[in-house]
């Protein structure tokens, strides 16, 4: 009988235009000749035009004199350096205001976080206020504003706001006591890290013998009593050998002391106050996603409010925070970048600014800056995905 | 047997009734219950109502009780003058007025200008509106449509207009013909990238995952630098492109990255039985998508819509930087005029343009949380 036979399954047969693999292939192939295609173009036109208009191509320029000073530099550099030291000097400037500004902004953040979840209404319509409305203006707005009409509008040097006249406060900047570190600092920064390390120790035995005995220890306090008492003993052995140097008016302006640049104290004003209301949504929205269960079976089993807060809900919703944190930090190291519309000498401003004209190499300076800033956003999602990875709940 | 031993305990008296609890509704009960429950509580209050007083009080001082409205100059701003603290200046926000709004557009030519506002407001309003039907034919005038007819009657050139340089825009103007732009140039884009980044060919993947993390990677300042200095240079020698269109391009570019992962987000909340039912029926790619996958996707995903579109709004300041005058930089431009230069002029013009700012960035805000509550029907929370 007919249906008997068994056929080997054939291939259905399609035109081999209409065999779905050739054409995945055959588009993507396309795709990739039109973007090759692109570059080669872009490539060709870039050669000729920096011909035509005589701009030197490579990174020769790396090496030859800046010729242009800088206003704030954490090395040493003056206007006969190369570029290649302004392109250090900027970054940084860039890395200082950036690592500043994310402490900063974390501190305020987690405050109006959790001020916007307290049970006080009006601390909470406080905090919500505070958030809608920085997280409303544009940040070049807020930066211009604290630059221009708060710092731009405060008194000369003479008349200088002073606080407990150790800092003061003018239209020239913050003028604060420069720390003198004599000899015997690196003592007290060796008694610092042995606190450190000993208040580790005792951490895993106080916690082994918890685990053991049940015993408590009250660790917080010993380690904290050690980390400062312990430099400070060494401090008054050696008779305080750190001592500050205060500015002094003289004439017109002041001697001694470190200056802040206005320009520093405004970016660093605008970018953690704008980055904080976001960190502030961050921290909201990782406590509201620890489920209220958790808090009543934590008060059931006896635990106390600050217990509760400390072992069961933090540790979940830094779960949920940290990576959305780790986003804000990039983005306001990004956002460190319009320090260019003040003047602060970061890295886009010393570099992809006052290079950039002096050199009209344009494609160089620009695909080095972005690739500074490519590269800091790059390694941080990495770490953030190995954190991720490393802290999943594991499920089964 | 003789009863002589007492009863334990007979009550002669009514027992004191015991306080009643504290009250935790009516207004007194709800102000004691969260205002001044406790020690702690009541200084929290305390702080803060110390805290909005400082700053509420000023703020109305300045910007209404002590305010000058009526001048012609920055005479009629000065203490001297008014014999009185000053506030803000309303008279410099007047004079700048046409400047702040339209930058040097020509002024017998500002009616272009309105009724490019007027049109858009015509379309975009019902858009926003669920009840009103239609949304499909709206959204088509408003995304295709529109911006076709607002290029014409702004640059102008055809039908007897008289041609505008877009050098002479500026103020609110640019603002929002940049974030308009960024809209509608970024959503398709965004939405191709996003397909493209979770597509199964290998080489469409890996340029998408590369341009979107890209553009993600660097600041929008160093973009806008790319587009205004770097892209003339890769561009054939002959070709002069207009220094807005040149920020244009840079904005539509860096927003789409953004609009891509918001878009992946809506494609990744799909199930999957919803490419296979497509699927099943014989739908080919294209067809699954545009039919069944994308307008889920893209309902779930409006919110984020909208929050990347108020993130692009705010970052249309950033143009200054690149020497094009939005109401910032037009801002900026006027504490420049010697004519004004009073010591309040600039908090009076930081108030008008962060008023400008923030009610559009917090009603865009808003509505993106009316939509969420609204999509939101069928879920519990």
């Amino acid at each position: 009988m007919a249906s008997d036979v068994q056929h080997a399954p054939t291939p259905p047969r399609v035109v081999f235009y209409n065999n779905p693999k050739i054409r995945a292939f055959f588009y993507q192939l396309v795709l990739l000749a039109v973007v090759l295609w692109f570059g080669y173009e872009f490539a060709l036109n870039a050669k000729a035009n920096l011909e035509a208009q005589k701009i030197a191509s490579g990174f020769d320029f790396l090496d030859t004199t800046a010729g242009f000073g800088v206003n704030q530099s954490l090395i040493t550099y003056n206007e006969t350096d190369t570029y290649r030291r302004v392109f250090f000097v900027g970054l940084l400037n860039t890395l200082l205001v950036a690592g500043i500004g994310i402490v900063l902004a974390t501190i305020v953040g987690f405050v109006i976080g959790i001020a916007r979840l307290s049970p006080n209404w009006l601390l909470a319509r406080l905090a919500g206020g505070y958030v809608e409305l920085i997280r409303n203006l544009p940040l070049l707005f807020q930066i211009l504003f604290w630059y221009l009409a708060v710092l731009g509008t405060l008194p000369g040097p003479r008349q200088s706001l002073s606080i407990f006249g150790e800092i003061f406060i003018n239209n020239r900047g913050i003028i604060v006591p420069r720390p003198i570190f004599g000899a015997g600092t690196e003592l007290v920064l060796a008694a610092f890290l042995l606190a450190i390390l000993a208040s580790l120790g005792l951490r895993s035995w106080a916690i082994r013998r918890q685990s053991r005995t049940g015993e408590q220890f009250p660790l917080l306090w010993t380690a904290l009593g050690m980390t400062i008492g312990a430099p400070f003993v060494v401090l008054l052995a050696l008779g305080f050998p750190i001592g500050f140097e205060q500015p002094q008016l003289r004439g017109f302006n002041f001697v001694g002391g470190v200056r802040l640049l206005p320009e520093f104290v405004a970016l660093l004003i605008a970018l953690t106050t704008y980055t904080a209301a976001f960190i502030a949504e961050v921290v909201r929205a990782g406590i509201l996603a620890v489920s209220r269960g958790q808090t009543e079976a934590a008060l059931a089993l006896g635990l106390r409010r600050g217990l509760t807060l400390r072992l069961i809900v933090l540790p979940q919703a830094l779960r949920v925070i940290v990576p959305p944190l780790t986003n804000q930090y990039l983005n306001l190291t990004k956002n460190s970048s319009l320090a260019v519309a003040i003047g602060y000498p970061d890295l886009f401003a010393v570099f992809a600014g006052t290079t950039l004209n002096q050199t009209g190499q344009a494609i160089e300076i620009i695909a080095i800056t972005m690739a500074v800033y490519l590269v800091i956003s790059l390694v941080t999602s990495g770490l953030m995905n190995w954190y991720n990875a490393h802290i999943r709940v594991a499920e089964r | 047997m003789a009863v002589d031993a007492q009863p334990c305990y007979v009550r002669r008296a009514l027992a004191e009734p015991e306080p009643p609890p504290t009250a935790s509704s009516g207004a007194f009960g709800l102000i004691q219950q969260r205002l001044f429950d406790g020690v702690l509580n009541s200084a929290l209050t305390i702080i803060s109502l110390v805290v909005i007083a400082a700053i509420a009080w000023p703020t109305v001082k300045f910007l209404l009780v002590d305010a000058v409205w009526q001048g012609s100059s920055r005479v009629d701003c000065l203490p001297e003058t008014v014999k009185r603290e000053v506030g803000a200046c309303w008279p410099f926000i007047a004079a700048k007025f046409r400047q702040f709004m339209y930058g040097f557009y020509p002024q017998d030519q500002q009616w272009r200008v309105n009724l490019t506002y007027a049109l858009g407001m015509l379309l975009l309003v019902p858009l926003l509106i669920p009840r009103i039907p239609y949304k499909g034919l709206n959204a088509i005038l408003f995304f295709g449509v529109f911006p076709v007819a607002g290029f014409f009657l702004l640059v102008g050139g055809v039908l007897g207009l008289e041609h505008v340089e877009t050098r002479v825009w500026g103020g609110l103007l640019v603002t929002l013909v940049i974030s308009f732009t960024g809209i509608v140039g970024s959503l398709p884009l965004g939405i191709l990238l996003a397909l493209g980044r979770r597509s199964d060919l290998p080489i469409v993947r890996t340029l998408c995952i590369v341009f979107i993390e890209f553009w993600r990677g660097v600041p929008l300042i160093t973009v806008l630098f790319f587009a205004t200095y770097m892209l003339p240079l890769f561009l054939p020698g002959n070709w002069r492109i207009d220094g807005l269109l040149r920020v244009l391009i840079g904005v539509v570019l860096f927003a789409a990255a953004y609009m891509a992962e918001v878009v992946r987000g809506g494609l990744q909340a799909i199930p999957r039985g919803q490419y296979e039912g497509a699927m099943a029926l014989g739908l080919g790619y294209w067809r699954m998508m545009g039919f069944v996958i994308l307008p889920q996707a893209l309902k779930f995903v409006i919110p984020g819509i909208v929050n990347s579109f108020i993130a692009l709004f705010k970052d249309t300041t950033l143009v200054l930087i690149v020497a094009i005058f939005d109401l910032l930089g037009q801002l900026r431009a006027a504490f420049a005029d010697p004519n004004w230069a009073t010591p309040v002029t600039l908090f009076t013009g930081f108030a008008f343009a962060g008023m400008v700012y923030f009610l559009v960035s917090f009603g865009m805000s808003r509505y993106a949380l009316f939509t969420e509550r609204r999509l939101n029907t069928g879920r519990p929370n």
